[in-house]
């Protein structure tokens, strides 16, 4: 054994420690990315606690020292500036330590925002919380979302959309856990002098971690030069698949990886907005006829939409390509934004709801084909690094959603518009960033060969063992 | 990947893995639905 790969012999969480075995079945790698994605998945569910936390001294109702929903809505905030912020500082430790160093850490950071978080709620020092959830658990959510990416393109170079849809998939999908369960704990921990706030953070924090470290456990990286059975790469090179690496810091240099980001965003912005905003809309817009019981629901059916677009429109991506996915959803999102005014106008429920689904279901399916659209444009390499930049799209997006839905709407009940007819505005301007998508969409060439990585520096960097090369194979 | 090598993964592993992210998954999405039936009640 070489100094060098004695080095990069770090313990059970190093890379070289994570090298498949022969017989190893990749098909034990996407588990381990839902064991993670499930887990921080929770973040879309936080807002369970946004009441109860209104009424840790007052109990039934809120006392005047008790802290304010407006203060509360910070800790998610923080929390997705901080999944930006990390996931595109760590993202080249990410991609250099490997998944199971990353997965495990991301774990503990998970777990520990929720311990702080219970300490938080018990001294009622909001600032605790912020610094647990938002900061603490926001480093968990940036190297927990993008930990798994590279490696499931590495296993999946025949399927990379399908296989990093079923990861992203589980970040839709762990809300549906994390609500009901919250929920459930918060019950079992509350008397008639205590809200059960504590003892759910910490109760979530123990079962985060140790899902989270199974998933570290079980997850491998393959060796060097592994293909599946059966499956050679093409031999003919295409136009928009490259066969070179991009190092991180060229990759965000180029316009491709900001035409990226852009089309991230557009996509994103369109879809969050209506997120936050559905279940209003959907009364407002239907004044009398839709409940607020049905409204929630209406809630739920967005959030299954959200998870199953994301497994779908990944897969789908594997077939027709990544530019023309993303093609389909901003030309259809515009045709469905432009269409949602009419279905308020006729009065048609039905035509409402379907136009959302579909719209919600597009919006998953961006954040879930994107790292395959990476893959294409950078290389394998440090696709999960690149990734982790292009979350900051996401951050920005976040802000400018709701921003857009709200104030506009706020905008139009101020100059007298009927609130059943608030949201035709947004949802015309919603259209319009999507067809500003489509545009950056339809810019996206071929990354230009003075970012790619020459083969000297590949191997000099194999040799230490980085990035997807095990030093010890 | 084949499984011919006796230290490779069986199927009672990939079934426990899956099982392991699946039951939850599968249980958080019945709830889902069956909140979601509210809107056409």
């Amino acid at each position: 054994m070489t100094y060098q790969t004695a080095a990069a012999d770090g313990g059970f969480l190093s890379r070289s420690r994570t090298i498949a075995k022969p017989g190893y079945s990749r098909w034990m790698v996407p588990p381990a990315a839902l064991c993670i994605h499930l887990c921080i998945g929770q973040a879309y569910a936080l807002s369970v606690f946004n009441l109860p936390m209104t009424k840790l001294i007052g109990i039934t109702k809120s006392a005047p020292e008790d802290w304010k929903l407006t203060e509360i809505g910070w800790i998610f905030s923080i929390a997705i500036f901080v999944l930006g912020a990390s996931a595109a500082i760590f993202g080249r430790w990410v991609e250099e330590g490997g998944p199971r160093r990353t997965m495990f850490t991301a774990g503990l950071c998970w777990a520990l925002g929720f311990f702080i978080s219970a300490a938080g709620v018990h001294v009622h020092n909001l600032w605790l919380v912020y610094l647990g959830y938002g900061v603490f658990g926001g480093i968990g959510l940036g190297l927990g979302y993008i930990s798994p990416v590279s490696t499931l393109i590495k296993w999946f170079p025949d399927r990379p959309g399908m296989a990093t849809g079923m990861a992203i998939m589980g970040f839709g999908g762990g809300a549906f856990i994390a609500s009901p369960l919250s929920v459930f704990l918060m019950k079992q921990f509350s008397t008639p002098t205590h809200v059960g706030v504590e003892e759910a953070f910490i109760g979530l924090g123990v079962v985060y971690l140790i899902f989270m470290w199974v998933g570290a456990a079980i997850v491998r990286v393959p060796p060097a030069g592994w293909l599946p059975e059966g499956y050679t790469p093409p031999v003919t090179a295409q136009k928009l698949i490259t066969k070179n690496d991009v190092y991180v810091y060229d990759a965000i240099k180029t316009p491709q990886f900001w035409l990226i980001w852009a089309v991230l965003c557009l996509n994103v912005t369109a879809g969050i907005g209506v997120l936050g905003q559905a279940s209003a809309m959907s009364q407002e817009m239907f004044p009398g006829r839709v409940t607020a019981v049905a409204a929630a629901g209406f809630v739920g059916l967005l959030s299954l939409f959200n998870m199953a677009g994301r497994f779908f429109w990944a897969s789908i991506s594997d077939f027709i390509g990544r530019k023309y996915t993303y093609f389909c959803f901003f030309a259809l999102g515009t045709v469905l934004y432009a269409l949602v005014p009419w279905t308020g106008r006729i009065g048609s429920i039905t035509g409402f709801v379907l136009c959302f689904v579909v719209i919600i279901s597009m919006y998953g399916g961006g954040f879930a084909t994107v790292p395959a659209y990476l893959r294409d444009m950078f290389g394998t390499r440090y696709v999960g690094a690149i990734h982790g930049w292009l979350i900051t799209a996401w951050s920005a997006a976040g802000v400018f959603g709701p921003v857009l839905v709200n104030y506009i709407r706020q905008f139009q009940i101020d100059n007298g518009v009927p609130k059943a007819q608030a949201y035709n505005t947004t949802m015309y301007i919603m259209a319009a960033l999507l067809v500003i998508g489509f545009l950056c969409n339809f810019a996206i060439k071929a990354v230009h060969e003075r970012f790619h990585m020459t083969r000297d520096v590949e191997e000099a960097q194999a040799a230490v063992g980085v990035a997807g090369d095990p030093a010890g194979a | 990947m084949a499984n011919s090598n006796p230290n490779g993964t069986t199927g009672l592993q990939l079934a426990l893995a899956w099982g392991f992210v699946g039951i939850p998954l599968l249980w958080g999405v019945i709830q889902t639905i069956g909140n979601a039936m509210a809107l056409f009640r």
